[in-house]
C-alpha cells in the first residue's frame, strides 16, 4: 500500500516536484496546517510579507526576474480578498502566478464561517483558471495542473483553494505527468507558409517598423536573442512596448524608444507612417494604438502572438502568426538565412529613405527637457541614476505614474527581465514589494525602485520584509509632492483643477528608514545628486533616498486622448500651440 | 458616450450586429457554468438565451447553447475567449439564419377558461409539434416546440385565450445531415 500523507504535506511534495525554492505568504486560521508542515521542508523557504498584496507583488517581482512562477500563499477571507489586486495585476501582464489560499473547511462552505469569503469566485475573472479543492484525492492533480496552466501559453496567474480539513485529511501522493494535455490546447498554429508571406511582404516594404512587446520577454532569454537577430539580419527600425523593454538593447541605433501614449516622436511617427507593421508579442494595448480608427493607418500588419484571442481584438490585422515567439522568430530567421535574403542589404537603398525620415523625427529629440541648476529635474534624476548604475547589471522595478514613464523613457535595458513594472493594471504601490521578490532571485545584484511618494506609500510596510531579510532594496522615490501624473490630467485636461492631488502631510521619509531600520539618505539640490546616488548603490542595506524633484515637472512627449500618433505633444516649449481640447495642429 | 475630456479614447466603431448560436462543449464540473457567463459578463457580451445540460454521462461533458448577438469582430472575441477555458473542449457557431443547422426552443403554456378558448388556443399551437401535458376541465398545459420568434408570437398572441403562464428553454441546436462538429 502506498504511503499517505496529510494535504498539507502533499502540497509540499507538489512545490518541491514543481521546482519551487520560494513562497511569499502570511499565515492565518485556515492555512495553519500548511504553515505547520513548512519546518519539514528545508528546501523551501518561506518569505513573510507585511500585507497579503505585498506577497502578490513579489512573487510577481520573482517571476519576471527569474522566468520561474511565483508562489503566493495566503489564508481564507482577508487573505484571499488582499491578494487580489496582485491576481489581477498578473494577469493583465501575464505573469505566471500559483496562489495557495486556505478555505474554511468543507463543511462550513456557504455558511458564512468566519473568515469565508468565496475565493474561487472573487478571484474567477482575475486568474486564468482557479480550483476549489473538495477532495483530498484531488489535490496533488489539481496543484501539478495549476503550474502547467499558469506557465503554458500565454502565462498568467492561478489559484488554488483548499479547506483546511483537505489539509488535515490523507491519502496518497502522484507525481506530475508531464505528457497531459490541457484539452489539446497547443501553443504553435503557425505554417511555413505565414513564414514565407511575412518574408514577401518584408521583402516589398519601404518604411516597415517592428513593434515588439512582453510576449518576447515571456518567451524566455532565448526570444530576445532571435529578435536581435531577426532586427540584424533585416536592418528594419524596432521599437517597444512599455513591458517589452530589455528585449532589444535600449542604447542601439536600431532602436527607437518606447512607442505609445509616452513613447518617442520617432516612434509614434515611424508607426503612423510605416507600410510594414510587425507586431511581435504586443497587444495593441489603448495606450499604445491612440485613437483606433488613425492607428498606422497606411501599413500591412502582421501580429506574432501566443494568445489566439489576442490576434484581431483590437486591430484587424492582415497576417497572424499564433505561436510562442521564440519558435516564429526562429522559423523566419532560419528562412531568412535559407534564402540567403540578407534584406539589410538588398533593402537598404529601398528603406534608407525611411531611416533619413527617422533620422528627422529622432532630431526633434523628444525625450528633452529642461534641466535646471536649482531643483532637481526629475527626468535629469531617472539619467543621472542610469549613468552611475549602467555597468552594473541592476533589476528597476516601478510603481505607477510619472517616475513610471521617466524611468522608461529615460532608463536604458540591455537585457530581458531586468525592467518590472505594472503596465496593463497600473497598480500604485507595485515596486516596492516586487524589488523584494526580484531581490529575493537575485540575492547578488543591484535592485532599484524607482517610485513615486505617494505610490510607495500604499505598500510601503514591505520595507519591513526587506529589512528582515537583508534585502538590500533601493527604493528611488522621485518626491514631487504631488500624484504628478493626476495632475499632469487635471492640469491638461480640468483647468488645473487639482482635486486632491497634492500629498498633504507627507512623513519625513529619512526618519520612516530610520524607524524601519533601514538607511535613508535625501537630495534636495542638482549638485548633491551624483554623490548621494553613489552613496545609495554603495550602503549594503535597503534604503530609502527622498529625491525632492520639481514638483511641476510635467512627462513629455504625449499623445493627447483621442489623438494619432502623428499628433503629439513635445514638450513644454511646444505645449501652447497644440491645447489638447484645440484642432491641435499636426506635427509632421 | 466617453467624455472628449478623458483618457480614454473615444469609441467610434459603428459595426452591424448579427445574432449567433454559440455551442459550448465543456468538462461538466461545478462553477463551469459561472465561467462560461462570467466571461460573457464580465466582457459585455449580451446572452440572449442560454442552454445546458449533460450530453455524456461517460465522459462528463456537457453542452452549453448560447444565443448572442455582436459584431464579426464580438463574436470572434466571443469564441477566442471560450476557447481559453481550462474546462472548454471545444466551441462551434452559426448563424441563426443558417440552413443547415437546426434550432429548437420549447415552451410550456398554461391556459385556463372555457373549452371553446383551450380549444382555439390549441388549434393555434397545432403546427408547432404540441403535446398536451396536462387537461382539467378549466385548464390545459401545453408543451410546443418551435423557434424563438415563433414562441414569441405564440407567447403573445394566446394572451387572449387564457394564457396565464409560460416556461421555455433557451435555444439547442444540431447540424442537419451526417455532419457533426470537431
Amino acid at each position: 500500500m502506498p504511503k499517505l500523507y496529510s494535504g498539507a504535506e502533499i502540497v509540499f511534495k507538489c512545490l518541491k516536484d514543481q521546482d519551487v525554492e520560494f513562497i511569499f505568504g502570511y499565515p492565518g486560521g485556515a492555512v495553519l496546517p500548511i504553515y505547520d508542515e513548512l519546518k519539514n521542508h528545508s528546501t523551501i523557504k518561506h518569505i513573510l510579507v507585511r500585507h497579503e498584496q505585498g506577497a502578490g507583488h513579489a512573487a510577481e517581482g520573482y517571476a519576471r526576474s527569474s522566468g520561474k512562477p511565483g508562489v503566493v500563499l495566503v489564508t481564507s477571507g482577508p487573505g484571499a480578498t488582499n491578494v487580489v489586486t496582485a491576481l489581477t495585476d498578473a494577469y493583465m501582464d501575464s505573469v505566471p502566478l500559483v496562489c495557495i489560499s486556505g478555505q474554511v473547511p468543507t463543511h462550513l462552505i456557504g455558511t458564512d464561517a468566519f473568515q469565508e469569503c468565496d475565493t474561487t469566485g472573487i478571484t474567477r475573472p482575475c486568474t486564468k483558471h482557479n480550483w476549489l479543492v473538495k477532495d483530498i484525492k484531488d489535490l496533488s492533480k489539481t496543484v501539478h495542473e495549476a503550474f502547467k496552466v499558469a506557465t503554458t501559453g500565454r502565462p498568467g496567474p492561478v489559484l488554488v483553494d483548499i479547506p483546511k480539513d483537505i489539509q488535515f485529511a490523507k491519502t496518497s501522493y502522484s507525481k506530475p505527468n508531464n505528457e497531459k494535455k490541457l484539452n489539446g490546447k497547443s501553443l504553435n498554429y503557425f505554417s511555413q507558409k505565414n513564414i514565407d508571406e511575412l518574408i514577401d511582404l518584408m521583402n516589398n516594404s519601404k518604411k516597415p517598423i517592428i513593434y515588439s512587446g512582453g510576449g518576447v520577454i515571456n518567451s524566455g532569454p532565448e526570444a530576445s536573442e532571435v529578435l536581435r537577430e531577426l532586427v540584424n539580419l533585416t536592418g528594419f527600425p524596432i521599437t517597444s512596448t512599455l513591458q517589452g523593454l530589455g528585449a532589444y538593447p535600449g542604447d542601439d541605433n536600431q532602436f527607437l524608444g518606447m512607442l505609445g501614449m509616452h513613447g518617442t516622436y520617432e516612434a509614434n511617427n515611424a508607426m503612423h507612417d510605416c507600410d510594414l507593421l510587425i507586431n511581435i508579442g504586443a497587444r495593441f494595448d489603448d495606450r499604445i494604438t491612440g485613437k483606433i480608427d488613425e492607428f498606422s493607418p497606411k501599413s500591412k500588419k502582421i501580429h506574432i502572438d501566443i494568445d489566439p484571442s489576442s490576434i484581431n481584438k483590437i486591430i484587424k490585422v492582415d497576417l497572424a502568426l499564433v505561436g510562442d515567439v521564440k519558435d516564429v522568430l526562429k522559423g523566419i530567421n532560419k528562412t531568412l538565412k535559407k534564402k540567403n535574403i540578407d534584406l539589410k542589404k538588398s533593402n537598404k537603398q529601398k528603406i534608407s529613405k525611411w531611416w533619413e525620415q527617422i533620422q528627422k523625427w529622432r532630431s526633434k529629440n523628444s525625450l528633452n527637457f529642461n534641466n535646471s541648476d536649482e531643483t532637481i529635474k526629475p527626468q535629469h534624476a531617472v539619467q543621472r541614476l542610469y549613468e552611475l548604475t549602467k555597468n552594473k547589471d541592476v533589476f528597476i522595478t516601478t510603481e505607477v505614474g510619472q517616475h513610471q514613464m521617466w524611468a522608461a523613457q529615460h532608463y536604458k535595458f540591455n537585457k530581458p527581465n531586468r525592467w518590472m513594472t505594472s503596465g496593463g493594471l497600473g497598480t500604485m504601490g507595485y515596486g516596492l514589494p516586487a524589488a523584494v521578490g526580484v531581490q529575493i532571485a537575485h540575492p547578488k545584484k543591484l535592485v532599484i525602485d524607482i517610485a513615486g511618494e505617494a505610490s510607495v506609500l500604499m505598500t510601503m510596510q514591505e520595507m519591513s520584509t526587506a529589512v528582515q531579510y537583508n534585502l538590500p532594496i533601493k527604493i528611488f522615490i522621485l518626491n514631487n509632492q504631488y500624484m504628478g501624473m493626476v495632475r499632469q490630467w487635471q492640469e491638461l485636461l480640468h483647468e488645473k483643477n487639482y482635486s486632491e492631488s497634492y500629498s498633504e502631510a507627507l512623513p519625513d521619509f529619512i526618519k520612516l528608514a530610520e524607524a524601519y531600520g533601514c538607511k535613508g539618505i535625501i537630495a534636495e539640490k542638482p549638485d548633491e545628486l551624483d554623490e548621494k546616488i553613489k552613496e545609495m548603490v554603495q550602503f549594503d542595506g535597503p534604503v530609502i533616498f527622498d529625491c525632492r524633484v520639481d514638483p511641476n515637472e510635467n512627462c513629455f512627449p504625449m499623445i493627447p486622448s483621442g489623438k494619432p500618433h502623428n499628433q503629439m505633444i513635445l514638450g513644454p516649449s511646444e505645449k501652447e500651440e497644440n491645447k489638447i481640447t484645440g484642432k491641435g495642429k499636426a506635427l509632421v | 458616450m466617453v467624455n472628449p475630456k478623458s483618457a480614454y479614447s473615444v469609441s467610434t466603431k459603428k459595426e452591424k450586429s448579427d445574432t449567433h448560436i454559440i455551442v459550448v462543449w465543456v468538462d461538466n464540473e461545478s462553477g463551469v457554468l459561472a465561467r462560461v457567463v462570467g466571461l460573457f459578463s464580465g466582457r459585455g457580451y449580451n446572452i440572449e438565451s442560454l442552454a445546458v445540460a449533460e450530453v455524456d454521462a461517460k465522459r462528463n461533458i456537457s453542452r452549453i447553447t448560447i444565443v448572442t448577438t455582436g459584431t464579426p469582430q464580438v463574436i470572434d472575441q466571443i469564441k477566442l475567449q471560450l476557447r481559453k477555458l481550462v474546462p472548454v473542449h471545444k466551441v462551434a457557431d452559426f448563424k441563426r439564419n443558417d440552413k443547415s443547422v437546426i434550432f429548437k426552443e420549447m415552451a410550456l403554456f398554461k391556459i385556463v377558461g372555457n373549452t371553446s378558448k383551450i380549444k382555439k388556443a390549441i388549434n393555434a399551437c397545432k403546427k408547432y409539434d404540441l403535446v398536451i401535458l396536462d387537461k382539467t376541465k378549466k385548464s390545459n398545459v401545453i408543451q410546443i416546440t418551435a423557434l424563438r420568434r415563433e414562441i414569441d408570437k405564440m407567447s403573445k398572441n394566446l394572451k387572449k385565450l387564457g394564457l396565464v403562464s409560460v416556461s421555455r428553454t433557451g435555444a439547442v441546436a444540431m447540424t442537419r445531415g451526417d455532419k457533426i462538429f470537431n
